[in-house]
């Protein structure tokens, strides 16, 4: 079931014109700032809004756009599921009632309906609060009953737009390593619309850059940010996000070697180091506590007044150094350098 | 939240003086003419104006024509809210327009212009007697037509109102949810809506009840048939202004009365299944 | 025009003058009443009170008043008699007062308000019908009839008592279909054709032309209307409310008032 969407639509005084590809249990991050035209491709594929040219086709289901052949499939007759921003729960009925709606539009019986709807809610760990209003849910909470709706029906496609970005940095983490779970399981398409890198680089197989309604870069996370085409998606996706295990001050890298952080951490987490956090020296420093690893630059794109540095290794970073710092340094790919970075500045998201 | 609740309860009475002011003003306004009612009515005079049968006639006919009046308000008024918020259609503002012009056309004009159209005479009304032989004016029907075609724009500028404030996107969710634009409008928006539309249905109702203008020139005036209580207490008043002040309190108690226990009953509802 | 009132008003009699005030002013058809407690003269304000059905007379005659006297603001409010006769008791500022029948003219008498009240007119009963009369009515027995579509004055009203009046006279058992908060409703009603006839007054049934054909009834004769008129007692401008009723009764008053379709005495 693979979604192939070619979208040409008209915002405004934007133009959207983006194509994305997308395989059966695959996420596709969708990032981009604000007023990029990710939601914008986000409501197409929903069949919210009618394109003004090209083609949504999802393997095994129905054309659902073909604008050539007059073919607008409407958002009710698709088989797909899709979370908001801010849940969108309905507010008149229950959180049961809200998971079990898209089940009753396609005419399951009511019993089955809640009863399916109880397990879905079961497994976003929300077992015992589904006679609650949306109102008496938390953020996070309704966010999974959200997904839960989302999911019940069974889709070809998910859609999430911007999921995380209503609520609070405490809970995102929580959800966000939830909704990593619930994704792997899923077997269908999914598109996640985000503006935060972190989102794109722990939920999704490959990333497409959205910019004035275009694709500025595509490819896998790692790629993305090692290899950015443009200075914004420099600037965007220069995170390293590393998966390992965490261990009291210090995280156990599942590629080998061992970082230490500011806080205490325990089981699987992800480790974020933002490149303007490496440092490089040509002999390993000493003294202060901060990581220090041996690596070899293998690329560097120059962006603006800095240079992208792409570092191989044990730990594989990227680095942002001054023009003037890498002439000095004398660094050429084939270099070999000491990357360091503090405990302080490692984010560490629980995966 | 809880301490946001906690702390608004705290501040409960504290109406700042320039709202306090002006509030208390409006409600003396508000409220001074039915104390004066209360004030100069014949209290003595009450029982004996209660047991005439054609105040009972009256108003028996001023509640079921109101009731039925909101109905059909409801029926139609509804779905024409509904295509003034969302459809695309054009001309769209014309329309809302016209549709509040009995909100300021006087009632007496409203009557005549129902005529033009409904009476005896009228454009539709002549096709109505020439081929079912039915004919509207000086009848019950006549009445509850006069009330609603006054007291309908009530209701659809309010439920519009709650539907242009109601968030679209529900509907959107809706729709990804495999809800067709109708099932939508059942299961989700009317349910969003359900407050505007009480608040509406109840203005609505309370129009139709003190209607009078469009009503006594479309419907005309006769006991039992056409005169409702404003009517009524209209025609008390040439000859007996006491009688008249009675009427106009047995009117507003069964009119407050009502509103009270639907607002109770809607209220208690809504508590229970929260 | 409230504010005007009750500035004259005591305090106990408010709540229900507000009452009445607020009918006079739905039944003065635009003519603005500014009952003014200045000081009366030569000049001043001049309010009179009168009957809805001589709109047509007084505005004629009013023309001629302000004329011959134009140093007076003439103001002349029109409603149902019983409305205006309310409002005067209630301590309205007017100088003279036209009613639509003798009751009403009573009922300020009574309070000792009205001076010398003189019969200027009298009007009887007409039937009113649409043009060419498509129900082919020809007298009051017409009125029993089931099928046809029927409007009479309230009971309440004057007009209405009159046609109770006659009917009882005639031993018609009349089946109205409505009756009428006012004569000028009833008559609309047949102009529009929405009613086969209408128990109204000649005097309305002339003013509307050709709109609407009356029929005289020999019955009519057993309820005659008579219209008095009066200077109030405590009138804030007598001498000019003298001049006025002197106008309303001299023989050019009393030609427009024939004219209108009034019998005069």
């Amino acid at each position: 079931m693979t979604l192939t969407a070619d979208v040409r639509v008209a915002r405004g005084p934007l133009a959207v014109d983006l194509a994305v590809e997308v395989a059966d249990g695959e996420v596709l991050a969708v990032l981009g700032p604000n007023g990029a035209g990710k939601s914008t491709l986000l409501r197409v594929l929903a069949g919210l809004l009618p394109p003004d040219g090209g083609r949504v086709v999802v393997d095994g289901d129905r054309v659902w756009d073909d604008v050539a052949a007059g073919v607008h499939l409407p958002a009710h007759a698709r088989r797909l599921g899709m979370v908001f921003q801010d849940h969108l729960l309905f507010p008149h009925l229950s959180a049961v009632d809200n998971v079990a709606f898209g089940l009753r539009t396609r005419r399951v019986p009511k019993a089955a309906a809640r009863a399916a709807a109880g397990d879905w809610l079961a497994r976003v760990g929300l077992e015992g609060l589904g006679n609650r209003r949306p109102g008496q849910l938390s953020g996070g909470q309704a966010q999974r009953a959200a997904l839960a709706r989302a999911l019940v029906g069974d889709p070809a496609v998910l859609l999430l737009d911007e999921p995380l970005s209503a609520l609070d940095a405490r809970t995102r983490l929580t959800v966000r390593a939830e909704l990593r779970r619930h994704l792997a399981e899923f077997g269908g398409s999914t598109v996640l619309v985000t503006h935060d890198p972190v989102d794109a680089m722990a939920l999704a197989d490959r990333v497409v850059v959205v910019e004035q309604g275009r694709v500025v870069q595509a490819g896998t996370p790692a790629d993305v940010s090692r290899h950015p085409r443009t200075d914004y998606v420099a600037r965007l996706v220069g995170l390293a996000l590393l998966p390992g295990t965490g261990a009291g001050g210090t995280v156990r890298l599942d590629g080998g070697g061992t970082v230490a952080v500011a806080e205490e951490t325990a089981g699987p987490v992800f480790v974020a180091v933002r490149p303007e956090s490496v440092a490089l020296y040509l002999s390993a420093p000493h003294g202060s506590p901060r990581n220090v690893w041996p690596a070899r630059l293998v690329s560097a794109t120059p962006h603006g007044a800095t240079v992208r540095c792409e570092l191989d290794g044990e730990v594989p970073l990227v680095a942002d150094v001054t023009a003037t710092a890498f002439a000095e340094l004398g660094l050429a790919p084939g270099s070999a350098v000491w990357a360091t970075v503090k405990a302080s500045e490692v984010a560490v998201y629980a995966r | 939240m809880s301490a946001v609740r906690a702390a608004r309860r705290s501040r409960g009475t504290g109406v700042p003086l320039p709202l306090m002011v002006p509030a208390a003003i409006a409600a003396a306004f508000l409220i001074l003419p039915l104390a004066g009612l209360l004030v100069r009515a014949p209290w003595g005079d009450l029982p004996a104006q209660l047991a005439e049968p054609a105040v009972g006639e009256a108003l028996r006919l001023s509640l079921v024509s109101a009731t039925l009046a909101t109905a059909v308000s409801l029926l139609l008024g509804v779905p024409l809210a509904w295509v003034l918020a969302r459809s695309q259609a054009r001309g769209r503002s014309v329309l809302r327009a016209l549709v509040t012009v009995p909100l300021v056309l006087p009632p007496v004009v409203g009557g005549v212009a129902l005529f033009l159209v409904l009476g005896r005479q009228g454009i539709v009304g002549r096709w109505l007697d020439e081929t079912f032989g039915v004919t509207i004016p000086f009848t019950t029907t006549a009445v509850v037509l006069a009330q609603t075609f006054v007291a309908m724009p009530f209701l659809v500028v309010s439920v519009e109102g709650a539907l242009r404030a109601a968030d679209a996107r529900f509907e959107d969710a809706a729709a990804t949810l495999g809800a067709d634009r109708w099932m939508t409008f059942r299961r989700v928006t009317l349910p969003l809506v359900a407050p505007g539309i009480v608040a509406g249905g109840v203005l609505c109702w309370a129009r139709a009840l003190g209607e009078f203008g469009a009503t006594i020139t479309f419907a005309g005036n006769f006991p039992g048939t056409t005169q409702t209580m404003p009517l009524a207490v209209y025609l008390a008043l040439q000859r007996d202004p006491d009688a008249a002040i009675v009427l106009s309190l047995v009117l507003l108690t069964v009119s407050l009365a009502t509103l009270l226990l639907l607002r109770d009953r809607w209220l208690s509802r809504s508590g229970a299944a929260a | 025009m409230c504010g005007a009132l009750s500035a004259r008003v005591p305090q106990m009699r408010r709540t229900s003058l507000l009452l009445t005030a607020a009918l006079v002013l739905a039944g003065c058809g635009g003519t603005a009443n500014g009952g003014s407690n200045q000081g009366a003269g030569a000049g001043g304000t001049l309010t009179v009170f009168a009957a809805a059905s001589l709109t047509d007379v007084f505005d004629s005659l009013g023309g001629r008043f302000r004329q011959e006297h134009p140093g007076v603001d003439l103001r002349i409010s029109y409603g149902g008699s019983s409305s205006l006769a309310a409002a005067i008791v209630q301590g309205a500022p007017v100088d003279v007062f036209a009613s639509a029948n003798a009751a009403q003219m009573d009922v300020v008498a009574g309070e000792g308000l009205a001076g010398e009240p003189a019969v200027f007119a009298a009007n009887v009963l007409e039937i009113a019908v649409p043009p060419g009369n498509p129900a082919g009515i020809t007298g009051l027995a017409d009125f029993a009839r089931e099928e046809l579509t029927l409007a009479v004055c309230a009971p309440e009203v004057p007009c209405g008592a009159a046609a109770e009046e006659v009917f009882a006279a005639a031993g018609v058992a009349a089946r109205p279909d409505t009756q009428e908060e006012d004569v000028r409703s009833a008559l609309l009603k047949a102009e529009l054709g929405e009613v086969d006839a209408a128990l109204v007054y000649a005097s309305d049934v002339d003013s509307r032309g050709t709109l609407v054909e009356g029929i005289a009834f020999p019955e009519a004769e057993r309820a005659v209307n008579d219209y008095p008129i009066c200077t109030l007692a405590d009138a804030p401008n007598p001498g000019a409310a003298q001049a006025f009723v002197d106008l309303v009764l001299s023989e050019e008053g009393q030609r427009v008032l024939a004219d209108a379709g009034f019998r005069t005495p």
